[in-house]
């Protein structure tokens, strides 16, 4: 025990001598862990951020919207109000809210910001997770008219009003003027995407007075019966081929989306991407590993004639093979713990410009630490048994 | 002179190399050195003296005949056994001084102690000790590369003996230093012979230092051709 005080601060004090050399030697187990760490870290969080969000619009929900992200050449026609009208018609158990967006910027007084505006009613606004702060949602008589109403989420009233009440102003979307009626919640944001800048309009307002169509963007259906997830799904995906005329043989020009599907999908794109990283840094950390046993051989080489004195006065091989081992170890432990933070300090600040919640993981943690020690003795053990091998005569006879 | 033999060497021979290569650097050596004795190895280069003094210090084994070191066989001992018996058992001075470089003169001179695992308290105060009987009191913090020859070399010797060793190996240890320093060191190993009865088996190809050791064993071509008592008037 005494003995491995004394090599601990051997190993301790060998690596300090030589600071730079230590830094450069380690550098590769310190971009292997901070990689490990920091890709794990986003992907975790990330993942985290859309189950979040997918549990906030409930799993019971089918989004439909026209042409996937995959249709190439032109763009696939918009739904219109009699698309809506069919799904709410021939589709049981359900209930539908068509949604319209737009990009524009909002005015008031002096202050103007640009902004998303979307034409949803009450149900739709409910559905999209959010909720009411101040004021109220819209009138049945307002959204059956077109009336000029809006309800702002947060962001949109800082830039607009500051600290100031916005209940009760007017203010200008695109060419309309508005009266504020209700203030959300602050939702944050999600992967980047700012969900407190938006101004909400009546579907009818929206698109009467600001769109100047009655085109359709995406319809929300929320199903009552979640057992029915699928069947639902296959019944509009077949009344749709339909109204749109797509013949048996051609793709779909249109999307129904189960948000419990979306999010399997992109934690199972994060998690093959986490993956990825992950095998690139062990590699990096491989890279690394070699790189502390070239160092360790040279630092043997070197060091000969300690060897061959520590041999001399009574060292046996073993304790030798501990010393360079235990340095090894140490430097790789180091390389380790730098990486830790290093990563940490990357997937925080990652996680803060995508705005989604940093997840320290402790687990991760252990287990890359213990990993880049492992590496140490793996790497280190070679040139440390070559240390002990050492005959004490030649090693003392080394220049 | 009448103490059981500390180390005795019986037939020893040892050969290095392979097939047609072999050499023969040792051709059957007996050897008796009892306890309290200081004596010098002579012998021109490629005599084998140097390979006596490793298979001696038991840093080399012999290709065959017996080790008695305090009376048991050691030749036969493995690597780490020998290591064992080093610590315990002798003491080393070499002609390269091998101090541990970028270390104090106190931290080499412990170094014998930490592989015995003694604790650090017991450890300084032995080093000190040691440095004080070989005239270093107040270098103790200073490093190889800021001391002397001679005051590397005494470093050396308080290395040497501060486990308490039974025999004291020296292999040329003036061979780096000018006459006045070699005098000093060759004080110094009198000194610790006479006064605490120290064990010295010393490699020289200087008579004069020779000469101050008690007896002279001369080797020429692996075998001993003469072994005689330094008389008072030499």
């Amino acid at each position: 025990m005494r003995f491995l005080l004394e090599t601990a601060r051997l190993a301790v004090r060998s690596i300090l001598r030589n600071v730079l050399r230590s830094a450069l030697t380690v550098l590769g187990i310190v971009i292997g862990v901070a990689a490990v760490i920091g890709m794990v870290g986003i992907g975790q969080g990330t993942t985290a951020e859309v189950t979040g969000q997918v549990s906030d619009l409930g799993s019971d929900l089918l989004v439909v919207h026209p042409g996937s992200i995959m249709t190439g050449g032109q763009l696939a026609p918009l739904f219109d109000e009699a698309d809506f009208l069919a799904i709410v018609d021939q589709i049981n158990g359900i209930e539908a809210e068509p949604l319209v967006a737009r990009s524009g910027s909002a005015v008031f007084g002096g202050e103007s910001t640009a902004t998303t505006i979307e034409g949803a009613d009450n149900g739709a606004i409910d559905i999209l997770g959010y909720d009411l702060a101040q004021g109220r949602v819209f009138a049945e008589t307002e959204m059956r008219s077109g009336a000029p109403v809006c309800v702002i989420g947060s962001t949109v009233r800082e830039e607009l009003f500051g600290v100031g009440n916005p209940i009760g102003e007017t203010i200008r979307v695109r060419q309309l003027a508005c009266e504020v009626v209700g203030l959300l919640v602050s939702k944050g944001a999600t992967l980047g995407q700012d969900d407190d800048n938006v101004v909400f309009l009546p579907v009818r307002t929206m698109q009467r007075r600001v769109a100047g169509s009655r085109d359709i963007d995406a319809i929300l259906v929320t199903v009552n019966d979640p057992q029915r997830m699928g069947r639902v799904e296959t019944e509009i995906e077949a009344l749709m081929r339909e109204r749109r005329g797509i013949g048996p043989l051609e793709e779909d020009d249109f999307d129904v989306a189960d948000m419990a599907e979306v999010a399997s999908m992109v934690s199972d794109i994060t998690g093959i991407l986490t993956g990825l990283l992950a095998a690139l840094a062990a590699i990096s950390l491989l890279v690394g590993g070699i790189g502390i046993m070239n160092i360790m051989l040279v630092s043997v080489t070197e060091r000969t004639r300690e060897i061959g004195i520590r041999l001399a006065v009574g060292a046996t091989g073993g304790q030798v093979l501990l010393q360079f081992l235990v340095e090894a170890v140490f430097l790789s432990a180091i390389g380790g713990a730098v990486g830790i933070l290093l990563g940490l300090g990357l997937a925080w600040l990652v996680t803060g410009l995508l705005s989604v919640t940093f997840i320290v993981d402790p687990v991760i943690i252990a287990v890359a630490f213990l990993f880049a020690a492992f590496v140490g003795v793996l790497f280190g053990y070679f040139p440390a048994r070559r240390a002990a091998r050492l005959d004490p005569i030649e090693a003392l006879r080394h220049q | 002179m009448s103490a059981a033999p500390v180390i005795e060497l019986r037939g020893i021979t040892k050969v290095f190399g392979r097939a047609a290569a072999t050499v023969h650097a040792l051709k059957g050596v007996d050897l008796s050195i009892a306890s309290g004795e200081f004596v010098s190895i002579m012998g021109p280069s490629g005599s084998g003296k140097s390979t006596l003094m490793n298979i001696t210090g038991l840093l080399d084994q012999p290709t065959a005949g017996h080790y008695l070191f305090g009376g048991a066989e050691v030749g036969d001992l493995s690597r780490d056994e020998r290591a064992l018996l080093r610590r315990h058992f002798l003491g080393f001075v070499f002609q390269g001084y091998n101090l541990l470089p970028r270390t104090s003169a106190l931290e080499n001179v412990e170094l014998p102690l930490i592989y015995q695992g003694r604790p650090a308290a017991e450890r300084h105060e032995a080093a000190m000790a040691a440095l004080t009987r070989v005239g270093l009191a107040g270098r103790e913090s200073h490093r190889p590369s800021e001391l002397s020859g001679g005051q590397q070399q005494r470093v050396a010797i308080a290395r040497a003996i501060v486990a308490r060793p039974d025999v004291l190996l020296a292999d040329e240890p003036t061979g780096n230093l000018d006459t006045a320093r070699s005098r000093e060191i060759m004080d110094l190993l009198q000194e610790l012979n006479e006064t605490e009865g120290l064990t010295i088996v010393m490699v020289t190809h200087d008579p004069k230092m020779a000469a101050c050791s008690r007896r002279i064993v001369t080797v020429v071509d692996g075998l001993i051709s003469d072994d005689a008592t330094v008389g008072e008037a030499a």
